[in-house]
């Protein structure tokens, strides 16, 4: 089991507040891992670390050590528009650009120095593919994407990330504002992708937690209260807490 | 394109974004000490004491000044009235169909005609065919109809503003569809319909295209008794002078204008001021 | 109880009658502008007035062709844009996304403050300070002239082009923004490629607005510009524009019901059809173009 990213000793502000508190964690290559807990436990927050999102807001900061293959991503000569490029984002409520299916999903490539037609055609093509959209669009790549469904539009973003051959791919609830069916479209496509790619979602539903990961934590008011293996935390939880977020008793 | 010239067209875009803002401080600031140049040293009790005349260092604003309350006051109270109207119509009573959408839409393209329109239709209408003459209430007339456009639409954001839950509250109370405007919607938004009122002020004071037309820009001699007489405004006077070939009558626009934006200066930060104060309220 | 009803009856119908005013004024525009163009154009044919090149209404020979009037307004339009819009978006731009709130809140208002200085004053500001300059740098060219004018004229529709397109930015959700950033850009390309595209009915809508303003500017040019309509394009050269005219014919002692009089009226309706086109035109854009968020 290699592993992928390894966060020490995290801690991270917002402004005097504490909002993570000494996170450890392992996130191990080609595989899921989910995050779960009750709203406003910091699992976004987290998330968005480990890509530095959180470097958009304001008065922010952070402690600790987050390791992409060894190498601390906060370091300062690390650039974040690479980093970026490297660990990928999918967000809750499809955003599709103001262009057509085709430039939604060539913009950030085409940054990049990809500016054949020929590869730009074949990048979109593997990555609608390995998003499982290719067939329903691939006779209108040039039209807008907002004609999608909210179902399509999602994993036309999730096409729009790996497009740029990312090596994490970060879901924030990706699945929160889809309908049941096209929520099972997303969660086959998980399992598919995590042979590439090393996939970490945040989740509100415990029940896709335990569907989709091979590794869940457990946070709560910004503590990592526990992590293991996804059949052993439903199953027989080490801490009380855990045990009483996964019966329902609160959240 | 590697990551380096990426992040310089970033660099770069950001240089040219703050010359931009720049630019448009420069300008004012410009603009400003030119004409405090020029006019500061003109600007004594004389001058806002003396009427017009052929020599520049006689010259004052009196007329104008006075010329220019009479009919800022006059089209703002007509517009207000009309405006609020309109506003609380479209609002409140009027159904969904189309002849009220042909109504907002006729709104909308009269914000947009330019403001020597309505000076031509003032001129056609009130100085000739109602034969008003080229007096203070065909000015007045005409800037209320100028600013009838901005009033309307103020308002009806104002109105907007009214929570829902409010006007229910008063309807299942009992009162009628009168008593609820009368008593809930009109107090709530009266800040926002102020502000609209404020803006149109400043508007009303500054504009001198369709007084031109109208008439109102030969020199004037006599401060202005009523509605009937003829007239001249501060925007108008300071035209006057500065399209004359002299440097003299140049500096006095100059002390003009001076008044002219610290008033304008004025009315527009009470207006901000009360906007910004009833946003905080929401 | 009846008289309640009653009351409120009338209320509603004094309320309605209001509203058939803002009807008439636009009625009352088309017959006055309609039936004095019509009269003009018994004596003028309508192609000579549209295809002419020569206006000369106040002398003999005269001459009715339009033409020098619609190209001194269209050079105004063309150089006052080449200011107000990028100058206009680019201040949005930094507003919008660069600026700190503190930055923000003093730089805004003073733009809006600068919106709301009346025209006459940028016209006395041609005249006095960019006249001189223009002179300067190249000194061969007459004290009134078109780019004069047309430099004022987009200065003061930079506010208006900078508030209307930092309110379309600011309604382009935060969300779209994160995405973008998520794909590894550069500030730049998210901005470009990104925050503008979602904005665009809005930009666009602004610029528009400030040419429609342009077209519609009466003061500046009557002070700068000058009263000599020509058939050119130079912007060195004094010309006169259709607002020009109607402000020097007015001004003047001009016969009720003479032809000079009801060229007049012919200019005044194309110059109103010119903008009511643009009105429509723009709304046409911002409905095909909108973004819902």
């Amino acid at each position: 089991m290699t592993v992928k990213m390894d966060i020490k000793n995290l801690d991270f502000y917002y402004g005097n507040t504490k909002a993570l508190k000494d996170i450890n964690i392992n996130i191990n290559i080609n595989e899921v891992t989910a995050l779960i807990g009750p709203s406003g436990c910091g699992k976004s927050t987290f998330l968005k670390v480990l890509n530095r999102m959180n470097d958009l807001i304001d008065d922010t900061k952070v402690e600790g050590t987050v390791l992409l293959d060894n190498e601390n991503i906060y370091d300062k000569n690390v650039s974040v528009e690479e980093l970026r490029k490297r660990v990928g984002m999918v967000f809750q409520k499809p955003n599709p650009f103001t262009k057509s299916i085709y430039e939604n999903i060539a913009y950030a490539p085409r940054k990049y120095g990809i500016k054949n037609k020929n590869e730009l055609d074949e990048l979109i093509k593997k990555s609608l593919e390995g998003a499982a959209l290719w067939n329903e669009v691939k006779d209108r790549l040039h039209k807008s994407a907002k004609n999608l469904s909210g179902g399509q539009q999602q994993r036309m973003c999730i096409a729009r990330a790996i497009a740029m051959k990312p090596e994490v791919i970060l879901m924030d609830e990706p699945t929160s504002a889809l309908d049941p069916i096209a929520t099972a479209k997303i969660e086959e496509l998980i399992e598919e992708l995590k042979k590439k790619y090393t996939i970490v979602i945040v989740t509100h539903s415990m029940q896709q937690a335990s569907r989709i990961s091979d590794r869940t934590g457990f946070f709560l008011m910004g503590d990592l209260i526990e992590v293991d293996d996804t059949s052993n935390l439903f199953t027989a939880p080490k801490d009380k807490r855990t045990e009483d977020y996964i019966t329902g008793r609160f959240g | 394109m590697s990551l380096k010239k990426r992040k310089n067209a970033d660099r770069i875009f950001y240089v040219m974004l703050v010359l931009a803002i720049i630019f448009t401080l420069f300008i004012l600031v410009l603009l400003f000490s030119d004409i405090f140049k020029k006019g500061l040293s003109h600007l004594n009790l004389d001058f806002f004491n003396s009427f017009s005349s052929r020599f520049p260092n006689k010259s004052g604003i009196r007329a104008a000044l006075l010329g220019s309350l009479w009919t800022v006051i006059l089209s703002v109270l007509i517009a207000t009235v009309l405006g609020i109207g309109t506003a609380i119509y479209l609002e409140e009573y009027a159904p969904k169909n189309k002849f009220t959408s042909i109504l907002k839409v006729n709104i909308s393209n009269l914000a947009g005609i330019p403001s020597v329109i309505y000076g031509i239709l003032g001129l056609s209408i009130f100085v000739r065919y109602l034969n008003f003459g080229r007096t203070i209430i065909s000015g007045s007339l005409t800037l209320a109809l100028l600013i009838l456009p901005t009033i309307i639409v103020s308002s009806q954001e104002a109105l907007k503003t009214v929570p829902k839950e409010m006007k229910e509250g008063s309807y299942a109370l009992g009162a009628t569809k009168w008593q609820t405007i009368k008593k809930i919607v009109l107090p709530y938004s009266f800040p926002g319909i102020l502000t609209g009122m404020i803006l149109g002020v400043s508007r009303a004071f500054g504009e001198s295209a369709p007084l031109v037309v109208i008439g109102g820009a030969a020199s004037i001699w006599f401060q202005p008794k009523g509605i009937f007489d003829e007239f001249t405004t501060l925007p108008l006077q300071i035209f006057n002078w500065a399209a004359r070939p002299q440097a003299e009558f140049q500096n006095i626009a100059a002390a003009g204008i001076i008044v002219l934006l610290v008033l304008v200066v004025i009315i527009n930060l009470t207006a901000i001021l009360l906007r910004n104060r009833y946003q905080d309220r929401m | 109880m009846k008289l309640n009803l009653n009351k409120e009856k009338i209320i509603e119908n004094t309320l309605f009658v209001m509203n058939l005013i803002s009807i008439l004024i636009t009625i009352s525009i088309f017959i006055i502008l309609f039936s004095e163009s019509i009269m003009f154009f018994k004596k003028t044919p309508l192609l000579t007035f549209l295809t002419g090149t020569s206006w000369t209404p106040l002398f003999k020979p005269q001459n009715f062709g339009v033409l020098p009037l619609v190209l001194g307004t269209f050079t105004i339009v063309i150089f006052s844009s080449f200011i107000s819009i990028p100058i206009g978006l680019l201040s949005a731009i930094y507003i919008s996304e660069y600026a700190s709130r503190k930055v923000r809140s003093i730089v805004k208002p003073i733009i809006e403050i600068l919106g709301g200085i009346p025209s006459i004053v940028y016209g006395y500001f041609a005249l006095n300070m960019i006249t001189p300059i223009i002179r300067n740098i190249i000194p061969n060219v007459s004290i009134y002239n078109a780019l004069s004018a047309a430099i004022a004229v987009g200065i003061m529709t930079i506010p208006m082009v900078m508030s209307l397109s930092e309110d379309a930015m600011k309604a382009v959700p935060k969300s779209l923004r994160e995405n973008a950033y998520a794909l590894g850009l550069t500030k730049f390309e998210v901005v470009i490629g990104v925050v503008i595209p979602a904005a665009f009915s809005g930009i666009v809508a602004s610029f528009i607005l400030a040419i429609s303003r342009a077209i519609g500017e009466t003061m500046i040019v009557a002070l700068a510009a000058g009263s000599t309509p020509k058939f050119t394009l130079n912007p060195f050269e004094s010309i006169q524009t259709m607002t020009g005219f109607i402000v020097q014919i007015t001004q003047g002692d001009v016969v009720e019901g003479s032809i000079e009089s009801q060229s007049l009226y012919a200019v005044a309706m194309l110059l109103f059809l010119i903008t009511l086109g643009m009105n429509l035109f723009s709304k046409y854009i911002v409905d095909k173009y909108r973004e819902e968020y």
